[in-house]
């Protein structure tokens, strides 16, 4: 595939948004959305892994699986390289950066179970891209993930003092906000193409 | 407590998407053709009801602080047994799931069943509780492609069901939708539920 890994980028934040148009990480994307500071705090975290970790999965991945002719593992091989990573920041947070452990240190956990990781590593598998677009890819559906995330953060803080149907509360409006959300998202198709 | 009761619980009283909202990504990812709903309620299904008897099984064997990564363990095993046979004998439906299928791994549903059930019950009961979880999710997923396939396409499982008059109604096969339909269904069981809980 010959994209540009720039285009790439930016079609990852906008037009195919990993969140409102694969729907990755919606788990978490509907639980700790509800104050802006922690849903800021979780986007950094996701973003954050999702760069290191497609680079990792990207090397093992070619370096490892394919010459080995173990593809069929990947998915294995994937989540303990997440695992791993997530493992690993943890500790070197806890011991050198108590700051950003406390910042980021809660949300840690609830990454590697967040699907939108193990998503991007999968779908670089398949579009088959390079070690640049990979990157690219990673960096751009962080931001994506992150954007989405306070956009919601921030409607739903304001949501608090309306009054909303008994049925719809908590996860019946999220959705619906999430849903208008995505249309919106639709009116930049057309900008850049990936699939 | 009776097998068709445990049945009953877990499939419908504790439906996972509806009453939990877990494990939502797929189900909204894979509604848009009732085909790819019922292979991918179906895989969930074989996963969660295996991997739940598997996690019983050795329930006693684990210590409890790598039990996190044995489950995972275990369902990855499951899920690559799924995948390799959608790859073996249905290609066509493997290619449009694409990654789908892999992410049944971090799918919550599967994680949410093996702790809260699986840890604490002999095996043939978790057994049941998997099929019971998987069979609510399959449902939910069937209803919401339904809905999606026949007013996006005109179709239903591939078959043309609305005539040549039908315009594709296109904001039902894209992501948008979903979330509403999702969103709808919620809010019908939750506005029934607390109606029973007032009379």
């Amino acid at each position: 595939m010959e994209i540009n890994a720039f285009v790439i980028f930016f079609a990852a934040i906008f037009t195919s948004n990993i969140l409102l148009t694969n729907f990755l990480g919606m788990c978490s994307f509907l639980s700790v959305s509800r104050e802006v500071e922690s849903a800021f705090g979780l986007g950094l975290a996701v973003l954050f892994v999702m760069i290191f970790t497609t680079a990792i999965n990207y090397a093992v991945y070619y370096l490892i699986l394919v010459p080995f002719d173990i593809i069929y593992l990947q998915y294995i091989i994937f989540i303990i390289v997440i695992a791993a990573f997530v493992q690993l920041t943890e500790m070197i947070l806890e011991r050198f950066s108590p700051v950003l452990y406390y910042t980021l240190g809660i949300f840690l956990p609830l990454i590697t179970v967040n699907c939108a990781i193990l998503g991007v590593s999968l779908f670089m598998v398949i579009r088959q891209y390079s070690f640049l677009q990979s990157i690219a890819y990673g960096a751009g559906s962080g931001l994506g993930w992150l954007l989405a995330i306070m956009a919601l953060a921030g409607i739903r803080q304001r949501l608090k003092i309306k009054q909303v149907p008994t049925g719809l509360q908590g996860a019946g409006i999220t959705l619906i906000i999430t849903g208008i959300m995505s249309l919106a998202f639709i009116g930049f198709s057309g900008i850049a193409v990936i699939q | 407590m009776k097998k068709i009761e445990i049945f009953r619980q877990s499939a419908f009283k504790e439906n996972a998407i509806i009453i939990q909202i877990l494990g939502i990504c797929s189900a909204l990812a894979v509604t848009n053709l009732m085909q790819n709903s019922l292979v991918m309620g179906l895989g969930v299904t074989f996963t969660l009801a295996l991997s739940s008897m598997t996690a019983s099984l050795i329930r006693n064997l684990i210590p409890s602080r790598v039990r996190m990564m044995a489950q995972t363990f275990i369902i990855a095993f499951y899920v690559i047994l799924v995948d390799l046979f959608l790859k073996a004998f249905l290609p066509e439906v493997s290619r449009q799931l694409g990654p789908y299928v892999g992410l049944i791994i971090t799918n919550c549903i599967i994680m949410g069943r093996l702790e809260a059930f699986a840890g604490k019950n002999p095996p043939l009961e978790s057994l049941v509780d998997g099929i019971g979880a998987g069979t609510g999710y399959t449902l939910i997923l069937l209803t919401i492609s339904f809905v999606r396939e026949l007013f996006g396409n005109g179709t239903l499982f591939g078959y043309k069901i609305l005539g040549e008059w039908w315009i594709g109604w296109s904001i039902m096969s894209l992501a948008p939708s979903a979330f509403f339909l999702l969103a709808l269904l919620i809010w019908i069981v939750e506005s029934h539920k607390s109606k029973a809980g007032s009379k």
